[in-house]
């Protein structure tokens, strides 16, 4: 079942990504994106990470996405154009990352252990992984919070000024100069 | 019970899908798209870590990288409306003042 719903979910996720490349309308690529995130929230379902779930949903697909479409809207963006520069770009861009997708599957997929001298996914976590309690591993938002206002209180912190400094450089450059 | 390295090279395939639109894309806003969907395919490589290895710190990162992601679109909106404002356009070709 969990497979099922994993593959279902990937190629979903893997269509949707593919259409916004696809599409030519930003709007149409927002909303492949959209579906693309929705996806991906069933996949972190599936890994048990509820809260991220649900903030994938809310503030991914919902705030964010939202101030996309509204930005695409106010410009009135249209249909992008091909220009001769994108031409080098199609040339050799396609091939090489064609290569690096296949490179980081093999990598994946073989566990680096054909590379000589290569340290195994995760390393040093492995040993101690299965000795915490499995109560304290679920993501639930009670775990999540309690390991975000202790462990990581001061990057919580410095996160609330990087949002206050953001929120002041988006109002100062979409002003309007006063002339 | 899905392997770690399905949902790794998912999160690869999603990045790789990111690269291309960044590259290729002569949309400003499809550009920043891209980067989205790049940010996404590393938020699904952190949480596969995290159920894999049974440590919440790699929900704790995406929670971060989301912060700065939606910081990082407020800001890149806002300079894509007051680039539109003076260019005229949205086409990254077309934007070239600092081009020699």
């Amino acid at each position: 079942m969990q497979q099922l719903l994993f593959f279902l979910f990937a190629a979903i996720c893997v269509a949707g990504a593919i259409n916004l490349l696809a599409q030519r309308h930003p709007i149409s690529s927002a909303l492949s994106l959209i579906v693309v995130m929705g996806s991906l929230a069933v996949i972190y379902l599936l890994l048990g990470a509820e809260f991220v779930a649900a903030i994938q949903l809310i503030v991914y697909a919902g705030a964010i996405m939202v101030l996309f479409v509204f930005v695409i809207m106010l410009l009135n963006a249209g249909e992008e154009e091909r220009t001769p520069g994108s031409r080098v770009a199609w040339l050799f861009g396609y091939p090489a990352v064609a290569i690096l997708a296949g490179l980081l599957t093999w990598v994946f997929l073989h566990g680096g252990r054909q590379v000589a001298g290569a340290v195994p996914l995760g390393g040093p976590l492995a040993a101690s992984a299965g000795s915490l309690e499995s109560a304290a591993d679920a993501g639930t938002a009670v775990n999540i919070g309690r390991l975000l206002f202790h462990d990581f209180l001061l990057p919580f912190e410095v996160t609330s000024v990087l949002v206050l400094i953001a929120i002041m450089g988006a109002v100062v450059l979409a002003r309007r100069g006063e002339e | 019970m899905v392997p770690l390295s399905y949902y790794l090279v998912l999160g690869a395939v999603l990045f790789s899908c990111g690269v291309v639109g960044f590259l290729f894309k002569r949309n400003l806003i499809a550009i920043f798209l891209s980067i989205e969907l790049m940010l996404n395919g590393v938020n699904l490589s952190f949480v596969a870590f995290a159920a894999h290895w049974h440590r919440l710190s790699g929900q704790v990162f995406v929670f971060f990288v989301m912060v700065v992601a939606a910081a990082e679109a407020a800001v890149g909106l806002a300079i894509i409306i007051a680039v539109y404002r003076t260019r005229e356009t949205l086409n990254v070709d077309k934007v070239n003042l600092l081009k020699l």
